[in-house]
């Protein structure tokens, strides 16, 4: 190792600190600033001067103090151990630094990524003298009950391998050696570094094909997200995006869900911490824990570091897609995320582009989300691997026109907009059926076993979606005229777009039986309320009064299939059958 | 050895420069002796090889370049604490106002703080009974929540602060309680009218005070609620107490921190606000919470006053992002009397799920604040409806649905100042009312609640027993 540089603090004002005597550092370098040894990063450098973004508090750092180059960039250790973590925006151990520095965090404290005691049973899947290169699976280590941690070549290194053996190691043990050609040996570890703000390398990156099912209705029947797709939800505060996020965390379709709390509260990121261990995949039974990982770097929090936490989470999760699973990553709050790009960028004094954010802002945000995909792995066995990124803005005001919403829509492929109208109403998720959009709906036949069933649910969305666009028509007409002078059938389209708006779309996520809703149940639901809808226009051809086709009481069953638990489905289509019986005896007392 | 500097080399606003200074440190206080002998108190705002600019709280009027004395403390911003600090009343900076004794520290405390870790936060699930059905019932206080007032000009903010400092309990439990009051750029009057109220019910003795009054030095307001939360996270976190914190105005708060925000000449925002006001006050707010192993808590009720009443001015908005939901107040129903005036439609409290329900408050609880709810706002429809076409073209359901609201209104939210309703009062109110629709309207309440707590089948199981 070279002998490490050292410069000298000239200025403070705020994160950002301007060193000297720091020729030959390099951009984005790490390096330990001060007395305290606070972690920082280069983001300038002007001559020997280097503008450093600070991750840790500032207060009682001046001029004179040390400055010392690590020489490395922001990396951030994979490996066994990341499962059921919290990290902060740095990954530091949230857990760890608990039990170190107690409540409150202090500064200068470093505890690596991964715990260095902790041993992990290897099982090598190669034998020695097989050939490797990157991201070839050499063995496994079974991290939790949901997860078989596959262990990878790290990138650039070649050759063949020896000496691997199974064994109980920890991370940093040496699990075998890959020799190159040339002679140069290369140990082999549990663990890997890779730099946050780089994406991870890929062998070819492929379009979506399948939907994530989210067990949210208006997400999966309307607007769903592909399995390596990008979403974005935006909308003013207190209309469900955390909420929003947290549904999708816990009841998502995926092997591994990253959740990057990123400037936002810290009694958010308790509730998931606590709520988590608790909480049961409906896939696996197991808890929801055993699949996640939490980045918290809460607003209050340094403000370089939730710069820095996005792109802790997206590598984290980049790491799990190689092994070739199915990863969904959630950033809550990606507005935050800018506004500490802003912070930053006003500090260096760079000139601002709109409502003063950098001029690199878009750019930014269209690379951190095309860092999502489906791939195909680097290395062997052949395999593919998902990672879906959803991100929440939080726009000033609710205003769309907002420069973080504006450029973030132009690179993600769906689109669920919040609206404060909706949230008032307790109309949760407060998903906009009209101005949402999904470029993924394609693929949603897919996900039914039964193909039939996959055509006819993209006919019942469809029509349902019709039905509450001619609402909205119909709504303009009654607030000019008055219901009274609509025809029978109008009525009852507005009766039925009612009931998809308040028995389908509408759907309590602290309800246990609400909150999680499967594509076959989605699909009897939303066939049971347009069943009633045809067989309703049947009975006004038949000149039934829509007074009372209203009043039937097979309605109010319409209206609670929701709470009907999964295993006891059949029940709904039973609804059907009731709604027959009944509408047949109305047609015949009125005939 | 402090270190004292005559090298003032500019005065501009409320900041000044000091050059020729060895080795500061960035945010350490200083003290200025001006060319009389009195002393002013200033923060470290940047340093830049040996020039320092300091903020200067108590402003810069009558400081002079050549007579002034600079002392550097070497130590950040501190608030000397003991339990004593109990019924005190401070200035804006920290320092006893009140005609007490002196206080003997038992030590002092960087006002700056440090971030709770999120490991180390407990969940927010104890219920706080507030006496106010729109809060108990719609918005639910839990202990450790964030929760503001937005007010405007002219709107009664300060009766509700007064009356939740005055009901505000946990069910069932006789603990320490506390309340940390600071008023940052309000006028005597509303400053005095919350003393006297405390006064009045014997609460002084529990509670400290921050004041910097409307005509105190605008700079220090943006010290003072960190003085004030730095007192409260001792007796939450040290002397194992609750505590209610009531900042008032962070409308001032914000102002102030933009004003040395134009002074450092720093690209604007919105608005002329720093772009880190949300950085800022995240600061300030998310020191709220509880602490997982400790006994006290810090509940945070900050007022704020929108300008004109729009909530999507940085100051409302940017605390929306970051609190637990929002009480809002509205003008129209302060024009009607109703009062409190809480316009309940979008208000909200996010820590409500946790905070209720069986063995909290009741089983009933969120089914029915729901059905409250979706009542209301199509109540509130049918009203603006009504306006456009008359109340004849509507049909019979929305003039049921209309009636509810005026009635929600003038019997839920409109309580006065001095009513205090237990939790079941509160409940059972919300049932009295939606006896009017049938069950099938009820779509947000299970079926077996319906029949458990509605008046009508109460009153069936009542007449079975007999």
């Amino acid at each position: 190792m070279s002998e490490k540089k050292q410069g000298s603090i000239v200025k403070v004002a705020g994160p950002v600190v301007v060193a000297e005597g720091m020729m030959g550092a390099r951009m984005y370098d790490v390096v330990r600033v001060g007395k305290l040894s606070l972690i920082g990063e280069i983001v300038e450098l002007h001559g020997d001067l280097a503008s450093i973004q600070v991750y840790e508090e500032t207060v009682g750092i001046g001029p004179g103090e040390p400055v010392i180059d690590t020489q490395e960039p922001l990396s951030v250790e994979l490996g066994p151990g990341l499962i059921e973590s919290i990290y902060d925006g740095i990954q530091r151990p949230l857990e760890s630094l608990y039990k170190v520095e107690g409540e409150f965090m202090s500064r200068g404290t470093t505890l690596p990524g991964l715990n260095r005691e902790k041993k992990w049973h290897f099982k090598p899947v190669v034998e020695n003298g097989t050939k490797v290169g990157p991201g070839d699976i050499v063995g496994e280590v079974k991290e939790t009950t949901l997860l078989m941690h596959k262990i990878m070549v790290p990138a650039g290194v070649k050759g063949t391998i020896q000496k691997i053996t199974e064994g109980d190691y920890t991370v940093v043990d040496k699990i075998g050696v890959v020799v190159a050609e040339d002679g140069g040996k290369t140990e082999l570890q549990l663990m890997q570094k890779w730099p946050v703000r780089n994406a991870r390398n890929v062998k070819r990156r492929l379009g979506p094909d399948k939907i994530l099912v989210t067990g949210q209705r208006v997400i999966d029947t309307f607007f769903p997200i592909a399995k390596g797709g990008t979403a974005c939800v935006p909308g003013p505060f207190g209309t469900g995006k955390t909420v929003v996020q947290h549904q999708l965390a816990k009841w998502v379709d995926a092997d591994i869900v990253v959740y990057v709390g990123c400037g936002e509260r810290g009694n958010e990121m308790t509730d998931v911490l606590t709520e988590f261990p608790e909480l049961k995949d409906p896939h696996s039974g197991e808890p929801l824990m055993k699949r996640s990982i939490l980045i918290a770097n809460t607003s209050n929090m340094p403000v370089a570091a939730r710069e820095a936490s996005v792109y802790t989470g997206i590598t984290i999760a980049e790491y799990f897609r190689d092994m070739g699973l199915s990863v969904a990553l959630m950033a809550d709050s990606t507005s935050r995320w800018a506004e500490a790009m802003r912070e930053i960028s006003t500090r260096l004094e760079e000139m601002p582009a709109e409502e003063g954010y950098p001029a690199y802002l878009s750019a930014r945000i269209a690379s951190f989300y095309e860092r999502a995909g489906r791939v195909e792995c680097e290395g062997s066995p052949e395999r593919e691997g998902t990672l879906s990124t959803i991100g929440a803005v939080s726009p000033p005001g609710g205003d769309l026109s907002d420069s973080v919403v504006q450029a973030t829509l132009h690179v993600v492929k769906v689109f669920w907009s919040l609206q404060g109208r909706l949230a008032y109403q307790r109309h949760f998720p407060a998903i906009d059926w009209l101005t949402s959009y999904s470029f993924y709906k394609e693929y949603q036949k897919g996900c039914f076993e039964d193909k039939e069933r996959g055509q006819d649910m993209e006919r019942l969305s469809i029509e349902a979606m019709g039905l509450l666009e001619q609402e909205s028509e119909l709504l303009e007409i009654v607030r000019l005229v008055g219901a009274e002078s609509l025809s029978p059938a109008d009525r009852l389209s507005l009766e039925t777009s009612r009931s998809i708006r308040e028995d389908y779309l509408h759907q309590n996520a602290f309800h246990k039986v609400d909150t999680y809703t499967s594509m076959d149940k989605q699909y009897e639901m939303l066939k049971t309320i347009l069943h009633f809808h045809k067989q309703a226009l049947a009975a006004i051809d038949a000149s039934v009064e829509t007074a009372d086709i209203f009043k039937l009481e097979v309605r109010e069953k319409v209206v609670r299939a929701k709470y009907i638990p999964q295993e006891d489905m059949g029940q709904i289509a039973q609804i059907r059958d009731t709604i027959d019986e009944q509408m047949k005896k109305l047609q015949g007392s009125a005939a | 050895m402090l270190k004292e500097y005559q090298t003032v080399s500019s005065i501009s606003g409320p900041l000044m420069m000091v050059e020729m200074v060895d080795r500061a440190k960035y945010g350490h206080i200083v003290d200025i002796e001006l060319g009389d002998g009195s002393i002013r108190h200033g923060q470290i705002l940047q340093v830049e090889n040996d020039k320092v600019l300091v903020q200067v709280f108590e402003g810069t009027r009558g400081i002079d370049i050549s007579k002034s004395t600079v002392r550097f403390l070497a130590r950040p911003l501190e608030l000397a604490v003991s339990p004593d600090i109990l019924g005190r009343v401070f200035t804006g900076l920290g320092e006893p106002k009140d005609d007490g004794p002196a206080l003997l520290a038992d030590k002092r405390i960087d006002v700056n703080g440090s971030p709770i870790n999120p490991y180390g936060r407990d969940y927010p699930n104890e219920f706080i009974q507030t006496g106010i059905s729109t809060i108990d019932g719609l918005n639910p206080l839990v202990r450790g929540q964030k929760l503001p007032i937005f007010s405007g000009a002219g709107l009664p903010h300060d009766n509700i602060t007064a009356q939740l400092a005055r009901q505000a309990t946990v069910l069932g439990k006789g603990e320490e309680f506390a309340v940390v009051f600071a008023a940052m750029g309000i006028t005597f009057e509303a400053a005095q009218f919350f003393i006297n109220d405390l006064q009045n019910t014997g609460a002084i003795e529990q509670a400290v005070m921050f004041v910097n009054l409307a005509n105190d030095p605008a700079i220090e307001r943006i010290a003072t609620p960190r003085f004030a939360l730095t007192a409260a996270e001792y007796l939450a976190f040290e002397l194992d107490m609750h505590v209610l914190v009531i900042l008032n105005d962070m409308t001032n708060y914000c102002e102030a921190l933009r004003e040395i925000s134009a002074a450092r000449k720093e690209v604007p925002g919105r608005r002329g606000y720093p772009g880190y006001l949300y950085t800022d006050l995240a600061t300030i707010y998310e020191r709220a919470g509880r602490i997982k192993g400790k006994k006290g808590s810090i509940t945070m009720v900050p007022v704020l006053t929108m300008p004109e009443d729009d909530k999507t001015h940085p100051v409302p908005d940017l605390t929306g992002y970051i609190t637990e939901g929002q009480i809002i107040l509205s003008r129209s129903l302060h024009r009607k009397a109703v009062s409190p005036p809480v316009d309940v439609l979008p208000s909200l409290s996010r820590l409500k799920d946790k905070g209720i329900g069986e063995g909290k408050t009741r089983e009933d609880h969120a089914d029915l604040y729901n059905q409250l709810y979706a009542a209301y706002s199509r109540g509130k429809e049918v009203e603006e409806l009504a306006t456009i076409m008359g109340e004849a073209a509507l049909s019979e359901e929305d003039k049921k649905y209309m009636a509810f609201a005026k009635l929600f209104e003038s019997k839920y939210v409109c309580q006065g100042y001095y009513e205090n309703r237990t939790i079941e009062q509160t409940l059972d109110l919300g049932w009295e009312l939606l006896s009017m629709f049938d069950n099938v309207e009820l779509k947000r309440i299970d079926i077996e609640l319906i029949e458990k707590y509605m008046p009508r089948f109460r009153k069936n199981k009542t007449e079975e027993a007999k």
